[in-house]
Order: structure tokens, then C-alpha cells, then sequence
């Protein structure tokens, strides 16, 4: 087990590093130099030659690297430049919105996806399991940015059970919170329910045909009883590695859905960096996400090591 | 041997969308870049098949231009994650366990750690948003993914006696790996090909859509969905057709990549039934 957790830190650590060197060499390419592509075409050479020296991109890219760096681990992300507050007052903001919605959003897809594949497995080859399997199939297809708008149109503008767009923040109370969040949600856990009942059907059946599961059937289980208590532990595997997987794929989704809904979150903070050649807050932010990812995928492979024995013991 | 319906029915919705986006390259019904205000918002009738939308252009030109936007995007991307992710996937696995092969696969590892759309927009915060460069952050993806699925397959075929028997006869790794692994790999090659290609189209919608993918006045169908959405209030209809043409050829693709999996696999064919 301490074999294994120490290869997982020094691959976790490895990829951090890596990963921020990528951020930092790709923000470093741009043509020209960062200060004058933030301030556009027609700054005088003054202004740029000023916010060289504000942003410390007089000194190497070493030097900034480390200070980079540095400042992530302490948590300071720098200085946004069009915002003219801190980059981490600003991700402390937005992470409110984005967090909750990514969670809400797997807890959504999780609960849909968990029974249904369930469902899928055991009358598999029955309508029931085909109905599904076309379903899923379908939800895979939608682009989620689609899905919002049509959620958008029903939900909220025929049916006005929902606002179109917008958050109004934790402090007007948690459930006004919440109801904002469930469209978004919806439209993000749309493809990731799809993806995990597949998988989730997938692994079922692959661990119902095992000698095991014969042997259990063999003892007198009934069919509920081996799949609850001995194939699903089983399953979990490819399961959990999805649903790490779908982290990433509900930040990054998070992106356009945020702009669907016109959501104070992450996403939209980036986006609008990008507009505004805010740099330091894009570097910063994606570096944030990737860490997240990367966090995430890590707790993945720990967990691999709590369902499956076999991983603690061989290392 | 019997053609599974999924297999024929992708291969169908696929071809359709192909045919469309050809055709755009000789004709459309009108043409897509002239506005013809007075022709505004009309609803589908004889002259306007699909209608048109808040410039007077005809959605059904759109659409098809748009197929072929979306499909030159995600056929280009797929091309670049096959040119370079083949090759080194197969070097990897003629040199296993080598510094290179490991090398190569931390290198995947890190690719698919980073959420891909995130790249797609720091690429784009970069070099500015074109298609040229969607194109570039979604091949970057697809390159770890060529490259393990061909390794996967080439390890196993380095273990079968005709490749021993080509060692034998004295062939070098590289010519063994081009004339016995890659063409028994092609199967499989083109099953994930088709799967990155649905996922391509996806997402060269999504970044159309949030403005970094194909620029104005190009049609995209992302694109397309973003200027719905700003009617959405008052023409609710315009957002319907571009989804549902995404869904269709996303769907399509997906229906011939599975179906393509099963058919070319005869393994396959007996346990899924």
C-alpha cells in the first residue's frame, strides 16, 4: 500500500509540474511579448515599457517561472489586469459557482447513471436494456450546450418553473441557490449519465460471467443478492475511472455552460480573460483547473486501492 | 454474412451529411454569404425549405456549408492524432519497455489529464480563434489516443509467429511494424477513427459555438446555435435545425463506429448476442 501511495505522489507531482511548465511555455509563445498583447495594437511604447516592469516580465523566463510558481503554491495567482484585484479573490468568487455546479451536476449523473446501467445489465438483451441502450446512445450525441438552450426554451421560458439564466448568489439563500444551478446541472449531467450507465452496464455484465458469480448463483443467491453484494464491488473499477475521467470533461463543459446561463463561474472568468487579453488570469486559472484534474484522477487511484485488495497488497 | 442494422443505419446518416457538405462545394440553394434582409426570419415554406434566419440567409445553405465546415475541422484533426499518433504508438510497442516507451506513454498520461477544451481555449487565447487553429487543439487529442490504441494492438500482435517468422527472415523492427503490425492494426484504426471523428464534431461545435472555432462569416453549426440563442425569445425555431443536425451526424458516426467494432470483430459478434 505505501509502495503504491508513494508511485501515485511522485506521478501526481511529476504531472503538476509538468503540466504548469506546458501553461507557462504556451502563454510564453505568443508573439511579441504578453504586456504588449495585452495592451493591443495601439499602446505607446511607455505604457507597455510600464506594465513590463509592473508584471515583472523585464526580468528571464526562469525567474518568472519560479515566481510563478511559487505564488501558486501560497495561493497567490498574481494580479488580474483588467480586473485590478487579486486573481485568487476573483477564483474564490467563482469557484462558489463552479464547484457546487460540477458536484450537483455528478451527483445528477451518478444517481441516473448507477441505476439505470444497473437496470441495463440485468435485463440485458430485453427491451428495457434496449431502450436504454438507444437512449444513452442518444444522450452522447447531444452537444450539452444544446441541451441548455432547449432546457432554456421549455423549462424556463414556456414553462417559467425556471430563470433563463443568471445567479443571484449563495446570500438570497441556499435553495434559490440551488434552483438556479438545477438547469445547468441537468444540461451537463445529460451526456456524463449516458457515458456511466454505458459503462457502468458494460462492467456489470463483463463481472456476471465470471466463475465466481456462477458459483455465487450456485450457492442459491438470489439474482439481486449477487449483483448487489458480489458484482457491483467488482464493477466499480472502470466506473470510478469514468467518473474521474468526467471531472474534467464537467470543468471543461462548465466552460460553455456557464456562458449558456450566464453564470458568475470559473468558466465564464476564463472566457472573458481570453476577450479581454487578461493573460495572467487565463495562465492561472487553466493551471487551477488542471490541478483540479489532476487532484481528482490522483483520489481516482486511491480509491482503486480501497475496492480492490489486490492493489494494497502487490503495490 | 448479415450487415447489422446499427452499422447500415450510421453509415447512412454519415454519408448523408458527406453528401451535403460535398454538394455545398458546387452548390447551395442560395448563396451563404449575401444577407437579404427584407428575406429575414421567414418560416419554412416552398421557397425556403428550412426557412431563414435574422440576415435572410437560407438555413438549409447554412446547414449544408456547415456540414462541411464541421466535417473538414474533425477529418483534418482525426488525420493529424492518426499521421502522429499511429507512428509513435507503434514505435512504442516494437521498442517495449524501452526509455522511449515509457517516454511516450507518461506523455499520453498528461495529455489525457488535461481537460481538452481548456487547451482548445488557452491554443486559442494564443493564436487567436479560427478553424485553423480548432482544428490544431482538437488534433493535439487525438494524438495519445492513436497512439494507445495502436501500441495496445501491436503488443499483442508482436507476440504471433508471423511476426517471429518476419524476425527470423532477418526484417528490422520498422519494416516489421509497417508491413505485418500496421496493416493488422487498420481495424481497430478505423473504428477510434470514426469514434474521434463524432467527437470532433462535437467539439468543434462547442468551440463554434462560444466564438473561438470557424469566424463569420463562415457557417458553422455551433455558430448557427449561438445566434439562436440571442432569438430564442422571439424565433425559438431557429434552434432547432443546427442541433439536430449535430445529433444526427454525431449519432450517425457513433452508430457506424460501434457497429463497425461488432462487424469487424467476429469475436465480438458472438459475445454481445
Amino acid at each position: 500500500m505505501l509502495h503504491y501511495l508513494l508511485s501515485r505522489i511522485i506521478s501526481l507531482l511529476l504531472s503538476l509540474a509538468v503540466a504548469s511548465l506546458v501553461i507557462f511555455f504556451v502563454i510564453e509563445i505568443i508573439p511579441g511579448d504578453p504586456a504588449s498583447f495585452m495592451l493591443g495594437l495601439n499602446a505607446s511604447p511607455e505604457t507597455v515599457a510600464s506594465l513590463k516592469a509592473e508584471l515583472g516580465l523585464d526580468q528571464t523566463p526562469m525567474i518568472r517561472y519560479f515566481n510563478w510558481v511559487s505564488g501558486l503554491v501560497v495561493g497567490d495567482f498574481g494580479i488580474s489586469y483588467t480586473y485590478k484585484v487579486p486573481i485568487s479573490e476573483l477564483v474564490v468568487d467563482r469557484i462558489q459557482v463552479s464547484l457546487p455546479l460540477a458536484l450537483y451536476a455528478l451527483l445528477l449523473s451518478t444517481a441516473i447513471a448507477f441505476p439505470v446501467g444497473l437496470i441495463a445489465a440485468s435485463k440485458r438483451g430485453g427491451t428495457a436494456d434496449f431502450g436504454i441502450m438507444g437512449f444513452t446512445q442518444l444522450g452522447i450525441a447531444v452537444p450539452n450546450f444544446w441541451f441548455a438552450m432547449l432546457l432554456v426554451l421549455f423549462f424556463a421560458i414556456n414553462l417559467r418553473w425556471f430563470s433563463a439564466g443568471g445567479f443571484s448568489g449563495w446570500d438570497t439563500g441556499f435553495w434559490y441557490g440551488i434552483k438556479s444551478l438545477t438547469l445547468p446541472a441537468i444540461a451537463l449531467a445529460l451526456t456524463q449519465a449516458s457515458i456511466l450507465a454505458r459503462v457502468m452496464r458494460s462492467a456489470l455484465i463483463d463481472t456476471l460471467s465470471q466463475d465466481y458469480i456462477r458459483t455465487a448463483r450456485a450457492k442459491g443467491l438470489s439474482q439481486r443478492r449477487v449483483l448487489i453484494k458480489h458484482a457491483l464491488r467488482n464493477a466499480m473499477i472502470p466506473v470510478l475511472t469514468i467518473l474521474g475521467l468526467q471531472f474534467s470533461f464537467l470543468l471543461a463543459g462548465a466552460i460553455i455552460i456557464e456562458n449558456v446561463f450566464f453564470l458568475p463561474g470559473l468558466g465564464r472568468l476564463i472566457f472573458q480573460a481570453i476577450i479581454q487579453r487578461d493573460l495572467i488570469v487565463v495562465e492561472s486559472v487553466v493551471m487551477l483547473m488542471v490541478f483540479a484534474v489532476i487532484v481528482v484522477n490522483f483520489l481516482v487511484d486511491l480509491t482503486y486501492a480501497v475496492v480492490d485488495p489486490r492493489l494494497r497488497r502487490d503495490g | 454474412m448479415r450487415i447489422p442494422t446499427q452499422l447500415l443505419f450510421g453509415a447512412f446518416l454519415s454519408v448523408f451529411f458527406l453528401v451535403l457538405a460535398l454538394i455545398s462545394l458546387l452548390w447551395t440553394p442560395y448563396p451563404v454569404e449575401v444577407l437579404n434582409i427584407s428575406e429575414k426570419l421567414k418560416p419554412p415554406e416552398w421557397q425556403y425549405i428550412l426557412g431563414t434566419d435574422h440576415f435572410g440567409r437560407d438555413i438549409l445553405s447554412m446547414i449544408m456549408v456547415g456540414a462541411r465546415t464541421s466535417i473538414s475541422v474533425a477529418l483534418v484533426a482525426v488525420g493529424i492524432g492518426m499521421l502522429v499518433g499511429v507512428p509513435l504508438g507503434l514505435a512504442a510497442a516494437a521498442n517495449r519497455r524501452s526509455i522511449f516507451d515509457d517516454l511516450i506513454m507518461r506523455s499520453n498520461d498528461l495529455v489525457f489529464a488535461f481537460p481538452s477544451l481548456v487547451i482548445a481555449i488557452l491554443i486559442t487565447a494564443v493564436f487567436g480563434p479560427s478553424a485553423f487553429n480548432a482544428i490544431l487543439a482538437i488534433g493535439i487529442f487525438n494524438i495519445p489516443v492513436f497512439a494507445r490504441v495502436s501500441r495496445g494492438a501491436a503488443l499483442s500482435l508482436w507476440t504471433l509467429e508471423f511476426v517471429m517468422a518476419a524476425r527470423v527472415a532477418g526484417k528490422g523492427k520498422t519494416r516489421i511494424s509497417v508491413e505485418h503490425i500496421l496493416p493488422n492494426t487498420i481495424n481497430l484504426l478505423l473504428v477510434q477513427g470514426t469514434i474521434q471523428f463524432s467527437l470532433g464534431i462535437l467539439a468543434e461545435a462547442g468551440l463554434s459555438y462560444i466564438g473561438l472555432g470557424a469566424q463569420p462569416p463562415t457557417p458553422s453549426w455551433g455558430r448557427m446555435l449561438a445566434d439562436a440563442q440571442t432569438l430564442i425569445y422571439t424565433n425559438p425555431s431557429l434552434a432547432f435545425i443546427p442541433g439536430l443536425a449535430i445529433v444526427a451526424m454525431v449519432l450517425g458516426l457513433n452508430m457506424l463506429g460501434d457497429g463497425l467494432r461488432d462487424y469487424l470483430d467476429p469475436r465480438l459478434r458472438k459475445v454481445r448476442q
